[in-house]
């Protein structure tokens, strides 16, 4: 099952458990732009799976009022980059509803918007902002990188209550994997890749193939690592990130978002504070994505520059 | 007095704006020598503190409107949102509560007067961001048309500044595209904050544009509650049997300035003696009199808001603060106790 046929698998099982579940967005109802949303107008009706204006704010918006009104909306922002279009509905009604009203209504929406470099698209359409998410108290923020998790996590999120910032990566969609239909993985609760001793690795979404692959070329090198699929980064699993450094006494954290106030950040002075390890951080240079193959490499941490890193950090 | 209307009816009307005003006034004088928004030096002890909008001299205009309202019906409300809320129905005594801050207040004390709410009678709530309650109208009403409410609605207060932002056409589009049963009501008090709305407004406001997106809007004198309660039991009905939204464009006038300390030295004393002379509470007790309803009967329901305020202002300062604790209760479940 691909990235994009396990979401859509996600949110059919949802809406057929709980009628309350409904779909909006622009393009939803051809299957989404990525195929994320296949036939599921054709399954629940275009009252359920909802064809809307190219209005972000007012999907948001709406979203908001839905969920008040007793709905449970997927909010479909096409890429991370225009949702920032809605960021009001999001940022100052969605996150903080519940808070502002002492507890009066709540805003179980679930917001998908994908994000990450997407080939050649340029500066608007592969930003990878996550980190501004994780800074907004309120809010639930989750970062499948496998057809597994994004099957998951999808339905985790759906049933949380609580409005979820949903980043899946635009160059994941075919990815394909085996899914567990019985699977649940809990919202904050990392995935441990591969077991090593030299240093602790943590990632998310895409960036998580090429850390595979420094992993790859480190055991080769007789460096074994520990490497940490983070999955949520709000809440983000401190125990096992930080119980892994506490034994490795080493950290890096590898995304594909601009290093400079990144989530790496949070991460590294957590486990600093924390455990006293090393820490080392490594993400985009501060520039926007470029659109020529040699520009937007520029945006890209790849696999050498993830071993090379590690050694670094070893050394 | 409109014609369509009893001495009852216009009786209820007048008790409302009373009740509104009677609230907002002692807010005011409440929010005297606190820290202010606008830079004032703290001093003393303001039991009301930050913004303060209030909504005097527009109270004819949430009379009006929510007179034909239902608990069940929603509202949704701006940061001047005192007098929508009473009107709705919200308890008047919660809601000093609610702006002195404390526990007992309909929001625990977390939101203050700008987003004072009481979600069961309907109203969602007051909202610090101009044109932001438009989207979360239109989804209210959505989902009201999706789960078949019966005939409920929505109606969704907004000023005049907020037809200039992007959320008020995005709404109306959306409401019209899919037939929504949502009323929006346009309180046009003919000032963005501190900025005349006219110089700042393209075309002729709200109900020019409801009208180029095929919405259907009602032009009234939104100091007049009798107008105001006859144009709104119209489209309301219209609204409620599924003729899908309406927009009700009421030219008011804000009488304060932008917050309780503004001054507004920036406006034009003629023009604000103008407006007082068409105070809506004036108007609507010389209506009621010559209607012939007594003195009497006005006087007493002026003295029954101000005793109800007295006790409101008593039962407020009373009340208990919120712990400490209940800043980090209602933030989100998913992960709660990670807040570092």
């Amino acid at each position: 099952m691909s990235y994009s046929e396990a979401a859509v698998r996600a949110i059919q099982r949802e809406m057929e458990a709980d009628a309350r579940v409904v779909v909006l967005g622009e393009d939803v109802g051809r299957g989404g732009i990525f195929g994320q949303y296949k036939g599921l107008q054709q399954a629940f009706g275009a009252e359920r799976v909802i064809d809307t204006p190219i209005s972000e704010a007012a999907i948001m918006g709406a979203g908001v009022g839905m969920a008040l009104a007793g709905l449970r909306p997927v909010v479909e922002m096409r890429v991370v980059d225009f949702a920032l279009c809605g960021m009001d509905e999001l940022v100052n009604q969605a996150a903080k509803n519940r808070f502002m009203f002492g507890g009066q209504g709540r805003v179980p929406l679930v917001a998908r918007m994908p994000g990450g470099i997407w080939d050649a698209s340029a500066a608007q359409h592969s930003q990878s902002l996550e980190a501004w998410f994780a800074h907004l108290p309120g809010v639930v923020v989750v970062n499948p990188s496998t057809p597994q998790d994004n099957y998951s996590l999808l339905r985790a999120a759906l049933q949380c209550g609580d409005p979820v910032v949903y980043i899946e990566h635009k160059t994941l969609w075919g990815l394909r994997g085996e899914v567990n239909e019985d699977m649940a993985v809990p919202l904050g609760k990392a995935r441990r890749v591969r077991d090593g001793n030299a240093l602790t690795l943590v990632s998310w979404s895409k960036q998580m193939q090429a850390c595979a692959a420094a992993c790859e070329a480190l055991a080769a090198e007789g460096i074994t690592v520990d490497l940490i699929d983070l999955r949520t980064l709000w809440p983000w699993d401190r125990e096992t990130v930080l119980a892994s450094c506490a034994r490795t006494q080493r950290l890096l954290v590898v995304h594909e978002a601009v290093q400079v106030a990144g989530f790496g950040a949070e991460i590294a002075a957590s486990a600093a504070e924390a455990t006293g390890c090393r820490v080392a951080r490594l993400g985009a240079p501060r520039i926007p994505v470029g659109y020529a193959p040699v520009l937007e490499a520029q945006s890209r941490v790849g696999p050498e520059a993830i071993a090379a890193a590690a050694r670094k950090l070893l050394g | 007095m409109g014609s369509s209307i009893s001495t009852g009816a216009g009786e209820a009307l007048y008790r409302t704006m009373v009740r509104i005003r009677a609230f907002e006034n002692a807010a005011e004088a409440a929010s005297q020598g606190g820290v202010s928004a606008y830079g004032q030096e703290a001093a003393g002890a303001a039991k009301v503190r930050g913004p303060l909008h209030l909504s005097t001299g527009q109270e004819a205009v949430p009379a009006g409107v929510c007179a034909h309202l239902r608990t069940t019906d929603y509202l949704t409300s701006t940061h001047r949102g005192h007098g929508h809320t009473l009107a709705k129905g919200a308890d008047l005594a919660r809601m000093m509560c609610e702006l002195f801050g404390k526990a007992t207040g309909f929001n625990g004390g977390k939101g203050g007067s700008m987003h004072i709410a009481d979600f069961s009678v309907g109203m969602l709530g007051a909202n610090g961001v101009v044109a932001a309650g438009l989207p979360i109208a239109v989804g209210a009403a959505h989902a009201q048309k999706l789960l078949k409410t019966k005939d409920d609605i929505t109606v969704c207060f907004f000023g005049d500044g907020a037809i200039n932002r992007g959320p008020f056409l995005e709404a109306l589009n959306w409401a019209r595209v899919y037939e929504l049963p949502v009323l929006f009501v346009c309180e046009d008090n003919r000032w963005s904050a501190t900025t005349a709305s006219g110089p700042m407004t393209a075309g002729d406001g709200a109900s020019a544009r409801a009208a180029s997106m095929d919405i259907a809007a009602t032009q009234v004198d939104g100091n007049d509650v009798f107008a105001v309660h006859e144009a709104a039991a119209r489209l309301v009905r219209e609204v409620r049997s599924g003729g899908g939204p309406r927009l009700l464009h009421a030219l008011t006038y804000r009488v304060k300035g932008h917050v309780s300390v503004d001054v507004a030295a920036y406006r034009d004393a003629a023009e604000l003696a103008a407006a007082l002379e068409t105070d809506p509470i004036a108007r609507t007790r010389g209506h009621l009199l010559s209607a012939g309803v007594s003195a009497a009967t006005l006087d007493a329901i002026e003295n029954a808001a101000r005793d109800e305020v007295d006790t409101a202002l008593a039962i407020a300062d009373a009340a208990p603060w919120p712990d400490a604790e209940a800043a980090f209760t209602d933030v989100q479940t998913t992960g709660a106790g990670q807040w570092h």
